[in-house]
């Protein structure tokens, strides 16, 4: 099942490639010259989210810097316990959503220091695996179409992380306890 | 967004201050904006290949293929956009390559996305439904298999790092499922309540276009 698994996730690139590929010379598309067409867009976009992707990341590294993470995180372990949660896998739980760099440092502080066969690393490998890194997400995605009012988007991002955390306590609960 | 952007900026000062933290965090700003430039030209060769790869599937009429496959599906998740939209296929492809991990490849699958979702969106700065819906299904982040955790679990000695594939499957789906289904009453909340207003503005620029030709199209 496992193997199955990763033989899916190596060939599904190739895979893909050669079908897109081939359809296009069966079609008699010019092939290099579409592939050169679209790829000249790939330097735009990738201006075009600068200003936004540096609004959200100075913020949230602003915020990470502050120490507010381990303030909210004093406040919050005592009520972690009463649910048992180890209380090492709080900081993870509130940097998951801001930055995808930071929780994967986290990440591997805890599985470092907790070992291998910890709780905290199954839980913790479980949040971080099952989840994105919702700022960022929606600055890439809503900056490279120009769209500054985002609506209801990030409060449903929030959400989901929130419902995916108490879902990884259960399921790691149920599973490894 | 405004008052995200305040409160992350204000908020750090004002804890830094008390945590006599003030000088990381400005120093942050500098290495923060460093990161960013990073992060976006990083993306630069990669979002050139796959859309260049994109081209070539939407000319060969592979994404043509691919929207219709799933058009029972994506009609009831976008439902406002026209039907044969080559956005489904671009949905399509970003959600395949988030399920398989490779993160890298789903982003230009995405921005091709929402550069469709940009062309029926009647207002520019404000997010559609269709786009609303799109960000829920990539923040709560579906993942087959998390390739990046099972490298760092056998890095560090994890007897047997596919025990945690499973768990991470149902955890992920239930965030997916959760998001799409908030998505959709979230949509509904809001519709119902500017109906009022939005009927009397679509109703003003109909009239606005509709004004030398035949009335009464609808």
């Amino acid at each position: 099942m496992n193997n199955l698994l990763n033989l899916i996730s190596l060939w599904a690139l190739p895979v893909i490639l050669i079908t897109i590929l081939t359809c296009g010379i069966v079609k008699k598309v010019p092939i290099y010259e579409e592939f050169t067409i679209g790829a000249k867009d790939g330097f735009k976009v990738a201006v075009k989210i600068i200003p936004y992707l540096v609004a959200i990341i100075v913020g949230i590294s602003m915020f990470r810097a502050s120490g507010a993470i381990d303030l909210i995180a004093n406040i919050l372990s005592p009520i972690l316990l009463k649910f048992n949660i180890p209380s090492d896998t709080l900081p993870l739980m509130l940097v998951r959503s801001l930055s995808g760099s930071g929780a994967l440092g986290i990440f591997s502080d805890i599985a470092n220091t907790a070992g291998p066969e910890a709780y905290s690393t199954k839980l913790a490998a479980i949040m971080l695996g099952s989840s994105e890194t919702t700022f960022y997400v929606l600055a890439v995605y809503f900056g490279a179409v120009g769209i500054t009012k985002i609506r209801y988007a990030l409060i449903i991002g929030l959400l989901a992380d929130l419902i995916g955390i108490v879902a990884a306590v259960s399921v790691c609960n149920l599973l490894f306890a | 967004m405004n008052y995200i952007f305040y409160f992350l900026v204000v908020s750090s000062i004002i804890i830094g201050a008390f945590t006599g933290k003030l000088n990381d965090v400005v120093n942050s700003i500098m290495s923060g904006a460093e990161l960013s430039v990073k992060v976006a030209f990083s993306l630069i060769g990669i979002m050139a290949f796959w859309l260049g790869i994109m081209r070539i599937a939407e000319k060969s009429g592979v994404l043509k293929f691919i929207s219709k496959l799933l058009e029972p599906i994506t009609k009831w998740l976008f439902d406002e956009l026209p039907p044969k939209s080559p956005a489904i296929g671009d949905v399509a492809m970003n959600f395949t390559a988030n399920a398989l991990g490779l993160a890298n490849a789903a982003t230009p699958f995405g921005i091709r996305a929402m550069e469709e979702f940009q062309t029926s969106n009647t207002k520019k700065d404000t997010a559609s439904n269709s786009m609303c819906m799109f960000l829920a299904m990539n923040t709560a982040g579906f993942q087959l298999i998390p390739t990046t955790v099972l490298a760092i679990l056998a890095g560090i000695g994890y007897k047997n790092p596919t025990e945690i594939i499973a768990p991470t499957l149902i955890v992920t789906s239930i965030a997916f499922f959760s998001a799409i289904i908030m998505a959709k009453i979230f949509q509904y909340l809001s519709n119902s309540q500017c109906v009022r207003i939005e009927s009397q503005c679509e109703r003003k620029s109909n009239i606005r276009i509709s004004g030398d030709e035949e009335v009464g199209n609808e």
